[in-house]
């Protein structure tokens, strides 16, 4: 499978970038939103997860899953137009996603790029894995998970202290 | 100055040396000299589920102090059984109360109850989680009886499961203690809390046989082995007997060698052991009285700590 976007460091235009793929369009460009790119092949989903973005948001959303990549064998990117996604929204995605870059376009445009870099507290995003937390029970509490490493990724529960530095996407609530 | 005492974890060295120094200095008001330090305070009980000993020396320190308790009941009677959330239940004892003790089996409890209530909460225990009163009168216990510098001490039984040796562990670790953790293997310390231990420097050996050590350290912490850690009656009863400390185990034993127990002990440790010059564990049981009755006053009295 050809790869997506394979000069996307020379060229800032989401229209010149589509024109490198050389098998033709497989998702066309967008005018304006949002695109994340070099997301890790077969996660995309997790990361509209992650996002709050469903069927029933209303955005119109592409999601390109397991082409491939130089810098990481598969890769999945998600498109969503006609919004710009918040940096503090997107970096949470940095948690199954750590090599994401993130493409902000207008007019196409592409007028930011930059990489996901994870906060240091992930709050509501992934429960606890511990069955006996706290946290896990009704309590009016949103989980919240302490970010104690960024490569690997290490969580570390707020609440009841236990780690979470494995399947993370698991318990994405 | 600290709000809260949730966990070990948050008490830099300095700050144990300030809870334990204020200890020793009301340690008289503990054996029944009068005082009035929190004369008119209440200390409200939160005690989701049964404990004896805790529930009863956080009552005396608050009563040693001069000031009055109110307790929570039995679970069964009250707003919990109706499926009160603990965040509402601390929000409104935590206005009749001017400090909440609370014991609660799920992890993490103590500080989402931080979360919610107006005044100040001590953990008295939160399911596996953290116990750090119980690490601080150890401890106090540790400096009175032996010393906390340079000590080799022996962690004995269930290491696994037990959370009074694991922030013990840790808080030994901030004194460069030098500790040999003795357990069935099926009952070893987590490799995290092992590594966590020799990040900081700690010396930590791991062996299953008691004697190899018994003669060579200054202090030996026993915890209870429970029974339903086995599903074979036989090879508890094996584990069990491999553990117990008699007068004949203690014969060539140091001479400064305290023993140490959190209580209830079962079978680890003969009565006969008892009058030895050896057993610590009843004055180690006290010692939570006063250590308690510090961070009341600092937390309601308005000391300083660290």
């Amino acid at each position: 499978m050809a790869e997506l976007a394979v000069k996307t460091d020379k060229n800032n235009d989401e229209t010149d970038r589509i024109k490198e793929e050389p098998r033709g369009l497989r998702v066309k460009p967008i005018t304006n939103g949002t695109v994340i790119d070099h997301i890790a092949g077969g996660q995309a989903l997790n990361v509209l997860k992650i996002l709050g973005i469903s069927g029933t948001t209303g955005a119109t959303v592409s999601v390109v899953m397991n082409v491939e990549s130089k810098k990481l064998g598969k890769k999945d990117i998600v498109k969503v137009e006609d919004r710009e996604l918040r940096e503090e929204e997107l970096n949470k995605i940095a948690l199954i996603a750590p090599a994401a870059s993130i493409n902000i376009i207008r007019n196409c445009k592409v007028i930011e790029k930059r990489p996901v870099d994870l906060p240091d507290e992930i709050v509501g995003v992934v429960r606890c894995q511990n069955p006996n937390c706290i946290s896990n029970t009704h309590e009016p509490i949103k989980s919240r998970m302490l970010v104690k490493g960024k490569n690997p990724v290490v969580l570390r529960c707020l609440y009841c202290e236990q780690p979470l530095t494995e399947r993370i996407a698991e318990y994405l609530i | 100055m600290k709000r809260h005492v949730l966990s070990m974890r948050e008490f830099s060295k300095e700050e144990i040396d300030s809870v334990l120094d204020l200890a020793q200095s009301v340690e008289p008001l503990a054996r029944g000299k009068k005082s009035s330090i929190l004369a008119g305070k209440i200390l409200a009980l939160l005690f989701f589920e049964p404990s004896t000993r805790t529930r009863m020396s956080f009552e005396t320190a608050m009563k040693r102090l001069g000031g009055s308790v109110i307790n929570l009941g039995p679970a069964e009677g009250s707003s919990i059984s109706k499926g009160e959330s603990l965040a509402d239940t601390v929000r409104v004892i935590g206005g009749y109360a001017d400090a909440l003790v609370i014991r609660h089996p799920k992890e993490g409890s103590a500080r989402l109850a931080s979360q919610f209530s107006p005044v100040p909460v001590l953990n008295a225990g939160d399911g596996a989680g953290h116990h750090p009163t119980q690490t601080l009168l150890d401890l106090y216990t540790i400096r009175k009886e032996s010393r906390l510098e340079n000590l080799h001490i022996a962690l004995v039984g269930d290491l696994k499961y037990g959370r009074t040796v694991h922030s013990l562990a840790y808080a030994l670790s901030l004194y460069g203690a030098d500790i040999t953790l003795v357990s069935p293997p099926a009952l070893r310390m987590p490799d995290p809390i092992k590594s966590d231990l020799s990040s900081k420097g700690t010396i930590v050996r791991e062996t299953s046989d008691l004697g190899e050590v018994i003669d060579n350290v200054d202090v030996l912490y026993m915890t209870r082995i429970q029974r339903e850690r086995f599903p074979d009656p036989v090879e508890y009863q094996k584990v069990a007997s491999s553990y117990r400390i008699t007068p004949e185990s203690l014969a060539n034993s140091r001479e400064n060698l305290i023993i140490m127990h959190p209580l209830p002990r079962v079978d680890e440790i003969s009565p006969s052991v008892d009058d030895t010059a050896h057993a610590r564990y009843f004055q180690q049981s006290f010692y939570g009285v006063p250590v308690r009755m510090a961070l009341l006053k600092m937390l309601m009295g308005g000391d300083q700590v660290g």
